[in-house]
């Protein structure tokens, strides 16, 4: 509680400091429109606030929404949700060396995080040394989840709900990029805590990799002892788009303690593909993301929880009208759309012999405005239907949800 | 098409709230669902149970195991319908009604056929007899509950002194220490009439909800303390006042409801039901007696059973058994829900006490012992009539 009352203390402190100063002082960092960023690069690739020649910048974003849903004929009603606030603190403490650290509060304060807080050295461009709490590169949307850079109020669920979104830990590695005409060729590679024996033992009641982000001390000291391993290697050319290929893996069990020998190493592979592109003609952008996760389930647990998992998600984003709209110069109105899907737990009953069911599908059509390329003002519809283990007849949930985000 | 017409179409759909979202299924598509005529006291119980029911999922920092069978009740019970052979029970370890299970200190009766990792789940023993018990429907069970035992009794036939063939009995048990006795329970020899089971070994709700957290998921409770790995009372693991919910829970959930009982078919596979002979032990109609939820007095309902055990015959004789009940001897299975046991089954049919018929008539046709006459009944049924037979079981 101390923690919280010093954080938020802190926080209203900054607040007021700035609303005290000169606000010529205020210089927002231009953002690097190369057009060869990358998904790695979402991290820096924000806007920042800095003060005067202050070698620190500040940032961040927020999101909120309302939301109306009903699954099966039930509804909670009317909700409304101050989903995340997010600020950032960068530093360059001399040139090539500099710090960002991201701290999260969701839903309110139920949740407070670090969730990113890393010390970059660059070496060469091609190798950049990162240490600290950083985010592990699977898949895109865990390296570019910002809320105000979607159009789409509820975050993938196979991002989310398969892979552990927003995953970060403590630890070390290295990155790069090598330019050669239109196209950029990057890597990442870091050894960090990781992952617990909460994905196969968790309330959700199936293998549920976020479910290691419940555990708080993996800052601090690795559950099973064992380092993950989590790597990507990306490609962009600005005519094309941008393919990546990743890969996380460890030991995520405590398999001796004390010594003492526990159980057998149990190992979860996770491999991703992801891609997006603009298209030229149409000015329409797409973004998709495909995993796939094994987990070593002991035979003799229960076939409740998966040893295998996949799924993914498409966005389609049309821009419809750029025009001034209420004042707002150039800003934007986009219809788009989502489709979703997971697999749970692929494979077959060893009673049986028959298919495993336990899947969910989503689409999620949406139209958008951005006053400013900052700024998004999203209305969703949602739709999904998802099936128990067993294959019985699908829940349906469906409902409308209006929200804004906004970087600050 | 233009751009504001895609915008305006986007918008009158998102708009057009009532089809958008999706409908709760009738009442007849679907086993869960509380009693009508609960008060807003009850309703709030039956939440709270309906919660630790369904949703509360165990872990092994929750007391998992470390053997077990299932992490929630509802994975055996899914829409509270029936089970499925993943988690189809297997119990062992009592071949005659003499010896009584004399593998209790071998794990027995229940095997826990799973574990958490570092643990080595149960085998059954090297010389102990034992069957699959496939989870049943929940529904309706409250109004099982409150049947008075006089009228189970006089369903009761043990002698068949009507010589109609059928010989039902009730399985009369010693109830847990913790169980209450109905009002006017009748006592025979200080045993007690028990209703539930597959083999009506349990006397009432308390005791299932009890042992099932017990036996099922390795949870233990004020009511059943002892852990089925270490044999050590622990301590309990699940709330009192979550086992209570849940026996409100299973008390209080309606009774499944028939589907097109106006339908000329189905009112013909009834007759036919009738005329076979199916209801001497499927009994059609029981009454409950007095109950503290008003909801369950003294209501008529129609379970399709006597509670009653009954000879079904060699073929259904896995050589294990419960309390006085014979190894062959398996109590009337409600009827009620079962057109809706796919819905929870997986989409196809796992019938009878172990899952092995995978249709009705399949069903049917394994009924030996004091079903046979029934059974040959139904074969000399013409096609005609054995769809309509089975389109009213269908409809229950």
């Amino acid at each position: 509680m101390r923690k919280i009352v010093a954080i938020v203390f802190v926080l209203v402190m900054t607040g007021s400091a700035i609303g005290q100063i000169d606000p010529s002082l205020l210089r927002r960092i231009p953002k690097d429109t190369s057009g060869l960023q990358m998904n790695m690069d979402a991290v820096y690739n924000r806007p920042f606030l800095q003060v005067g020649k202050l070698p620190v910048a500040l940032g961040g974003y927020a999101e909120a929404n309302y939301q109306y849903l009903q699954q099966d004929g039930v509804t909670e009603g009317h909700q409304f949700q101050m989903r995340r606030v997010s600020v950032f603190i960068s530093s360059s403490i001399v040139n090539r060396i500099k710090f960002l650290s991201e701290i999260e509060f969701e839903d309110g304060a139920k949740e407070i995080g670090i969730e990113f807080a890393s010390l970059d050295i660059e070496f060469n461009p091609l190798l950049n040394l990162r240490g600290g709490i950083v985010l592990n590169p699977i898949g895109a949307f865990n390296q570019n989840h910002d809320g105000p850079k979607w159009e789409f109020i509820d975050r993938p669920i196979p991002a989310t709900q398969m892979l552990p979104a927003t995953f970060s830990n403590a630890g070390f590695g290295f990155y790069g990029k090598k330019y050669k005409k239109d196209w950029v060729y990057a890597y990442e590679v870091y050894l960090t805590n990781g992952f617990d024996d909460q994905i196969i033992s968790n309330t959700e009641n199936k293998t549920f990799l976020p479910a290691s982000k419940e555990n708080p001390d993996r800052f601090e000291e690795s559950f099973s002892g064992s380092p993950l391993l989590t790597g990507k290697v990306a490609v962009r050319n600005n005519k094309i788009g941008e393919l990546g290929l990743s890969y996380m893996g460890g030991v995520y069990n405590k398999f001796e303690e004390d010594g003492l020998v526990l159980d057998k190493k149990r190992r979860v592979n996770v491999f991703a593909v992801d891609f997006n592109t603009t298209v030229n003609a149409s000015k329409t952008f797409i973004n998709a993301e495909w995993a796939f996760v094994k987990v070593d389930v002991p035979d003799t647990y229960t076939e409740q929880f998966g040893e295998k998992q996949q799924g993914g998600f498409i966005d389609f984003v049309q821009p419809l009208f750029t025009k001034n709209i209420f004042g707002f110069e150039k800003s934007v109105i986009n219809a788009a759309l989502r489709l979703e899907y997971v697999d749970w737990n692929k494979g077959n009953f060893i009673s049986t012999g028959e298919n495993i069911s336990d899947y969910i599908f989503s689409i999620v059509p949406a139209i958008s405005w951005r006053p400013t390329a900052q700024t998004v003002l999203r209305f969703n519809y949602r739709y999904y239907w998802q099936k128990d283990i067993l294959g019985n007849p699908p829940s349906k949930l469906a409902g409308f949800q209006f929200g804004i985000a906004t970087y600050f | 098409m233009g751009k504001s017409t895609i915008i305006l179409f986007l918008l009158t759909a998102m708009l057009a709230c009532n089809k958008l979202l999706p409908d709760a299924p009738a009442d007849d598509e679907i086993l869960d669902g509380p009693l009508a005529g609960l008060t807003g006291e009850e309703n709030a119980i039956f939440i709270r149970g309906d919660v630790a029911f369904n949703d509360d999922v165990f872990t092994s920092a929750k007391g998992l195991g470390p053997l077990f069978v299932a992490t929630s009740c509802g994975s055996c019970h899914a829409g509270d319908g029936k089970g499925h052979p993943f988690t189809t029970l297997t119990r062992f370890g009592q071949s005659d009604t003499v010896n009584g299970n004399v593998f209790l200190h071998r794990g027995g009766p229940q095997l826990q056929n799973r574990a958490i990792p570092g643990f080595v789940p149960e085998q059954i023993p090297a010389g102990a007899t034992s069957s699959k018990f496939t989870p049943p429907a929940n529904t309706g069970l409250g109004f099982l509950d409150a049947v008075p035992d006089a009228s189970i009794l006089a369903l009761a036939d043990p002698n068949d002194a009507n010589g109609d063939g059928i010989s039902g009995r009730p399985n009369w048990i010693t109830p847990k220490s913790y169980s209450s006795f109905r009002p006017n329970s009748i006592s025979q020899n200080g045993k007690y009439i028990g209703r539930f089971g597959k083999k009506a070994a349990t006397y009432d709700l308390l005791q299932q909800t009890a042992t099932a957290y017990n036996q099922d998921i390795g949870i233990t409770s004020v009511y059943e303390p002892v852990d089925t790995y270490s044999g050590q009372d622990i301590g309990a693991e699940v709330s009192e006042q979550t086992v209570l919910d849940v026996v409100f829970y299973l008390q209080t959930l309606k009774a499944p409801v028939q589907r097109n009982p106006n339908d000329a078919d189905v009112i013909a596979g009834k007759q036919l039901f009738l005329n076979i002979g199916c209801d001497k032990c499927h009994t059609p109609r029981l009454t409950s007696g007095p109950s503290t939820i008003a909801a369950l007095s003294n209501k008529t309902f129609f379970p399709y059973t006597d509670l009653l055990l009954h000879d079904m015959g060699s073929g259904l004789n896995d050589g294990y058994t419960e309390g006085i009940a014979l190894p062959q001897e398996w109590r009337t299975p409600p009827l009620w829900g079962l057109g809706l046991s796919k819905n929870s089954q997986g989409g196809s049919y796992f019938l009878l006490h172990d899952g092995r018929a995978r249709s009705i008539e399949e069903a049917i046709l394994l009924h030996g012992g004091e079903g046979v006459q029934s059974r040959t009944a139904f074969q000399q049924l013409n096609t005609s009539d054995k769809s309509k037979l089975i389109k009213f079981l269908e409809s229950l």
